[in-house]
């Protein structure tokens, strides 16, 4: 089987989804369903005082029982308060420790900041966690973060929501030729064929939630989703074709056609 | 009473011995279990941290809580 394997586990699906900006907790079921997704992102968030307590709550929707559940530290800025969302995450799932680790640096463009993501990656792993880390799509910054032991190095393909699709295919080429970790696209996808892209570049999976929350249809996203990240991983595995400018090799005979005109 | 401030906003939670002798209510203090009774959050899955440390499940039957701490009070929600 062509599994993608997280820290010993392995996984039948390649694309990751968010779980962020859908109408309610049925849509979310629904389309991370359609994806196929079985490694689901999640926010750690202040619980809202005034709530509701018969208020059904996202783990009840999304149990960790049936999906391998991804805390993220979205929307942090700084060392400290990535680390603290973890260690309450981690605390919340029950001594979970894989992890997704973003640590932003500008608020207008969600550009993670990547000196703090890696001194927060350090103090991570140090405690034990099993950091899967959003990161710019230099080749650098990735092959550090994976000397000091992230297990999977998560470029962005353009900016968080932005759906402008793959805009450095050459970096991730040499991110993926260099690592030796899975490389999962983060960010920036905004159709399928933008993932299906990432896929034949040879990432080894592709982590998305605006393509498909923010789809005028996300389930049918969700879905178009799941065969674009098996078709680009099958190209990819298939090995394609060389490019040429011009091919004199057509694809019917040469020999044979009527009118004796060919060949001559 | 004791003032605690919970998720950034001032709280104040009776304390457990509220109907004894107000002389004791100083050093009163209460487990993370009451307080979370108290705002109806029991049985939710949540996870807390107490002036920046991590308050294991383990421990929420002691009383912990003194005037002035702050907690924070988090839940799982949608993101990506």
């Amino acid at each position: 089987m062509d599994n993608l394997v997280i820290a010993g586990k392995a996984y039948s699906s390649r694309l990751l989804v968010g779980t962020g900006k859908y109408k309610d907790f049925d849509e979310t079921r629904t389309a991370v369903d359609a994806s196929g997704a079985e490694i689901i992102t999640v926010a750690i968030r202040r619980t809202n005082l005034g709530q509701n307590p018969e208020e059904p709550s996202l783990l009840d929707v999304l149990p960790p029982s049936q999906y391998t559940l991804l805390p993220n530290t979205a929307g942090c800025y700084t060392v400290e308060d990535a680390v603290r969302t973890l260690r309450l995450a981690r605390e919340l799932l029950d001594g979970h420790t894989l992890v997704k680790l973003e640590v932003l640096g500008d608020p207008k463009t969600l550009y993670p900041n990547i000196v703090e993501t890696l001194k927060a990656a350090e103090i991570l792993i140090k405690e034990g966690f099993q950091v899967m880390v959003y990161t710019s799509d230099d080749p650098i910054a990735a092959r550090q973060l994976e000397e000091i032991g992230c297990i999977a190095i998560m470029p962005l393909a353009s900016l968080i929501g932005s759906g402008m699709g793959i805009l450095n295919p050459w970096n991730l080429q040499i991110i993926i030729e260099n690592a030796k970790v899975p490389v999962i696209v983060d960010a920036g996808v905004g159709t399928a064929s933008d993932a299906a892209i990432a896929m034949e570049l040879g990432c080894d999976g592709v982590l998305m939630n605006t393509a498909i929350a923010a789809a005028q249809n996300p389930v049918l996203m969700a879905s178009a989703m799941k065969k674009a990240v098996e078709a680009g991983r099958e190209a990819y595995l298939a090995g394609r074709m060389p490019k040429k400018l011009y091919s004199a090799s057509p694809s019917s005979p040469v020999e044979g056609v009527i009118g004796n005109m060919s060949g001559k | 009473m004791i003032q605690l401030i919970v998720n950034g906003e001032p709280q104040v939670v009776p304390s457990p011995d509220s109907g004894a002798d107000s002389g004791t209510t100083n050093d009163a203090r209460l487990n993370i279990r009451q307080l979370l009774e108290h705002m109806g959050l029991q049985g939710k899955r949540i996870a807390i941290e107490r002036n920046g440390e991590i308050v294991p499940r383990s421990q929420f039957d002691q009383p912990m809580l003194a005037n002035g701490d702050k907690l924070e009070i988090v839940v799982a929600v949608g993101g990506g």
